[in-house]
């Protein structure tokens, strides 16, 4: 006896009287199903960081940002920031960080919803998740602006430095310290995310659209016997 | 100077064959032209390039082994890396230290009192002789570091995670001490032998009261691991004859549970030139031999447990008969007036140094207990057993003159300081070290000099259960040409020894000038042992209880001042660049408490805390608490700043504090 099997001798009776395999329809359940969970897993996952280096820092100085939290150097960040009157890296996205646990559950509940609308409103149901990443990278995006933006000019050094943006991605100079950045695993994670998805729409069109296409023809062939 | 060049050209050759993990090109091939133009030029010889490359340390490099020297009448030890022999720290210890804020206004005053003499009466310098590091299984554990103060017999206890002195304890029953510290092989005991013989507890007698009032005595201090303390209450003492005492070594191995110590005035000599006797240094040579001390420190203890001790001055003392009637103590002859007593890494064997015999004597741990169960033993004038000498006696080596003290090495090896010589002499040991040399057991191999009058000797690990062998240090008393003269105190001259070759291929490799101190014993430990803390674990660290201190404050917004009645209470934070409060005012005459919290989590940002004319300095450490605590006795205005230059806003690292007339 098997323990798992895809059923290959089962078949789907579609209403018009035609059949398909049941792996047709398991395909891009399971695509979907997937995807929901590599964004879940992403949330352990950092999704951008940036390191510092500078002559006195010879481990440099490094953060990691998660969708709920930030890990690293932080405390020796704003310590030197401090300088320049910047608030805390902590003080930037609390308000994304607050609720990004609910927004990528309902990211993953719209994906399994996709598995059970079978038909075109499966697309719209992924398009909060195919917008993602990129929602990620402008709203970072807008938190990095406003950071190197908020230097207070009566500060130590605030006279300084100029107001900057640290760049998104790649290298970059404040002070002393050349700074890079890099996107994280989780952000690629949420990226394949994103691609698995379109992989299941793609499977999920296969499998439904005749589904949908055979009603079509029963109803106007209905209609057209009944006139 | 063909062939010099020819000889550096063939030695970087090998070199560079044997080095190979650096990601620089190495000077394959030969010494590259510029390299051979300043050794031409300065007169390199090829042992000097290759002295040279074995002690060279490029920048960043760490070395392999830390040294931990006693600095004598500094009162403090030095932390020295080997083979690059940069000094790498000066930990105080017996003397205030203001670069660590040692004694000067923090929890450290409290350690330093706890070395005062019993009246109360301050002693604030010492004069330190032998580290020792804390043991397991006889080989170093890095934990801790004891050392002795020999000018007022104490003791002091320097805990390995931040290099600070915990624990100065005085001896309430010795007045000076020599031989100390050394630890037993699980660091049960740190135990600190005696010198000059005085009445227990240096109570008054006369030169005529000699033989029977003065008394030497050996202390064994219980040390508390888990509390990082010795434990005074679970110490004890025993009662010695007045024949000063010297230098000892704890058994290990077969010999564990024994204690040898040697002595070198049997002749009870007084002194007394003045009045016609024969002075000190003629009174204590005249016999041939002295007697190495003996002790069963294991039957001590359970003698101590079962309470056969007297309490004196507050510490057990087991008494000299008692002492013979429980078996702890026997004697042996040892030739003449000697000076280290060093046990063999597998405690087979103990090593005398003659010092005014030309030879070292080996006695047999084996051939002691074989004398013992035999019995009909003679005694001395006390009543203590003696063993004769030919009946523990395993061998005697000539090594030349002044052979003082003995280490060992992982090939079969002891290294012993000539004084007089002016050498290292290397010498074979037998029996199971006799396969790991390729020459005769108890054989001299190689006598090198060294620059002048060699005391103490040490190599990497060289008195422990697994010596290291590569390096040997030999800590030389007199440097008189080898240095530029700066006056006429000179500084001492560490010199650095390969002894990584067999046979008579030891060389010296390095002169470190000592010029703040005068070393006596140094211990070389693996770097890799030592696990010190790179910031202080946690912020509102009190170095003292090594936990969190129930004053530290995390925040500057916790940051106050609260005055109750004449007392003014400060609790202040510290961080790149500024103080928090950073006006403090109070009344003349208020009593103040301050606590101060280094909030920095960063490696190496160290703030300091001095308030101007107040006699106060502390050294905080990333995420330490210190608490200081005086009276504002001087009205005015005063500044206090960070006296450890943390960034680029260091000097604006100011606050005032005011007391109102």
């Amino acid at each position: 006896m098997k323990f798992f099997s895809l059923d290959p001798d089962v078949k789907v009776l579609l209403p018009d009287g035609s059949t398909r395999h049941l792996t047709d329809y398991l395909l891009p359940s399971a695509l979907l199903m997937l995807a929901a969970l590599m964004l879940m897993i992403s949330m352990f996952l950092p999704y951008w960081s940036m390191t510092m280096h500078a002559p006195q820092y010879p481990k440099g100085l490094r953060v990691d940002v998660y969708l709920n939290h930030l890990e690293g150097d932080m405390f020796e960040i704003d310590e030197l920031n401090h300088y320049l009157g910047m608030p805390t890296l902590d003080a930037g996205g609390q308000l994304e960080r607050s609720i990004s646990f609910f927004a990528v559950v309902a990211l993953g509940l719209l994906l399994i919803a996709g598995v059970f609308v079978h038909n075109q409103w499966a697309g719209v149901l992924a398009l909060p998740v195919l917008s993602f990443p990129l929602a990620f990278l402008a709203d970072m995006y807008l938190i990095l602006y406003r950071y190197g933006h908020s230097i207070d000019p009566t500060s130590a050094l605030g006279g300084a430095v100029k107001p900057f943006t640290p760049p998104l991605l790649g290298e970059g100079t404040v002070g002393q310290f050349g700074t890079v950045a890099a996107f994280g695993i989780g952000f690629y994670l949420a990226v394949g995310a994103v691609a698995v998805v379109l992989a299941g729409l793609w499977f999920h069109r296969a499998a439904y659209k005749p589904i949908v296409d055979a009603r079509k023809r029963i109803a106007s062939s209905g209609k057209a016997t009944r006139a | 100077m063909k062939r010099l060049i020819s000889l550096l050209l063939a030695l970087s050759t090998v070199l560079a064959a044997c080095g190979g993990n650096s990601a620089a090109t190495p000077a394959a091939g030969g010494l590259p032209a510029d390299a051979a133009a300043v050794a031409a030029d300065r007169g390199l010889t090829a042992d000097d390039v290759y002295a040279a490359l074995k002690t060279y340390t490029p920048s960043g490099q760490l070395d392999p082994y830390i040294m931990f020297a006693s600095g004598g009448q500094g009162g403090q030890v030095l932390v020295i890396g080997v083979p690059s022999m940069r000094i790498l720290k000066l930990i105080g210890v017996f003397t205030p230290e203001p670069w660590q804020g040692y004694g000067y206004g923090g929890s450290s005053d409290a350690v330093l009192e706890g070395g005062y003499m019993p009246n109360g009466d301050e002693l604030t310098w010492g004069d330190t002789h032998h580290p020792n590091l804390s043991e397991t299984n006889g080989d170093y554990d890095g934990q801790f570091l004891f050392i002795n103060d020999k000018a007022n017999a104490r003791l002091a206890v320097i805990d390995l995670r931040d290099f600070e002195t915990k624990q100065i304890i005085k001896n309430p029953n010795a007045i000076n001490d020599h031989g100390g510290a050394f630890v037993t092989p699980n660091t049960e005991y740190v135990i600190e032998g005696p010198q000059y013989a005085a009445p227990i507890g240096w109570e008054y007698a006369t030169q005529a009261e000699y033989k029977d009032k003065y008394r030497g005595l050996i202390t064994f201090w219980k040390f508390d691991r888990a509390k990082g303390r010795v434990d005074e209450s679970k110490s004890f003492q025993i009662e010695l004859p007045p024949y000063w005492q010297d230098l000892c070594d704890a058994g290990k191995g077969p010999s564990d549970g024994w204690f040898f110590c040697n002595s070198f005035n049997t002749e009870l000599a007084t002194g007394g030139a003045e009045q016609g006797l024969p002075p000190f240094e003629a009174g204590t040579t005249k016999n041939d031999t002295d007697y190495l001390h003996i002790f069963d420190w294991k039957k001590a203890e359970q003698v101590f447990q079962a309470g056969k001790a007297e309490m004196i001055n507050g510490i057990a003392v087991i008494g000299l008969q008692t002492a013979i009637d429980e078996n702890i103590l026997y004697f042996a002859p040892e030739p003449k007036s000697p000076h280290g007593s060093d046990v063999t890494p597998g405690g087979e064997f103990i090593v005398v140094g003659g010092k005014l015999d030309p030879h070292v004597t080996i006695y047999s741990f084996d051939k002691i207990q074989q004398a013992i169960a035999a019995g009909g033993l003679d005694k001395d004038a006390y009543g203590v057993p003696v063993i004769p000498l030919d009946k523990v006696m395993e061998a005697q080596v000539e090594l030349g003159l002044g052979p003082l003290h003995t280490v060992f090495d992982d090939k079969g090896y002891a290294y012993t300081s000539l004084f007089l010589d002016s050498a290292v002499a290397r010498w074979t040991l037998g029996g199971p070290y006799a396969s790991k040399h390729p020459e005769e057991p108890w054989t001299l191999v190689q006598k090198l000099p060294v620059q002048y009058n060699i005391g103490h000797i040490t190599a990497a690990e060289g008195d422990t259960a697994s010596p290291d062998g590569q390096y040997v240090v030999a800590l030389n008393k007199w440097s008189i040409d080898r240095f530029a003269n700066v006056g006429p105190l000179l500084p001492q001259n560490f010199q650095l020894v390969d002894i990584s070759k067999t046979g008579d291929q030891m060389k010296v490799l390095y002169d470190m000038p000592i010029g703040m101190a005068e070393p006596h014993y140094v211990q070389i430990i693996k770097a890799d042992k030592l696990k010190p803390f790179e910031v202080y674990p946690e912020v509102g660290w009190n170095p003292e209880t090594m936990s969190v201190d129930p004053n530290a404050i995390t925040t500057a917004e916790e940051a106050r001042v609260e005055r109750n009645g004449k007392n003014v209470e400060v609790w202040s934070t510290v961080i790149r660049s500024h103080f928090t409060p950073e006006w403090v005012e109070v009344n003349a005459g208020d009593h103040v408490v301050w606590h101060l919290t280094n909030l920095e989590r960063t490696r190496d940002a160290t703030h300091g805390f001095t308030i101007s004319g107040y006699n106060i300095n502390l050294s905080l450490e990333p995420g330490e608490t210190q608490t200081i605590e005086f009276d504002a006795n001087k009205a005015g205005t005063f500044s206090f700043y960070c006296t450890e230059f943390c960034s680029a806003l260091h000097l604006e690292m100011i606050g005032y504090f005011l007391v109102k007339p």
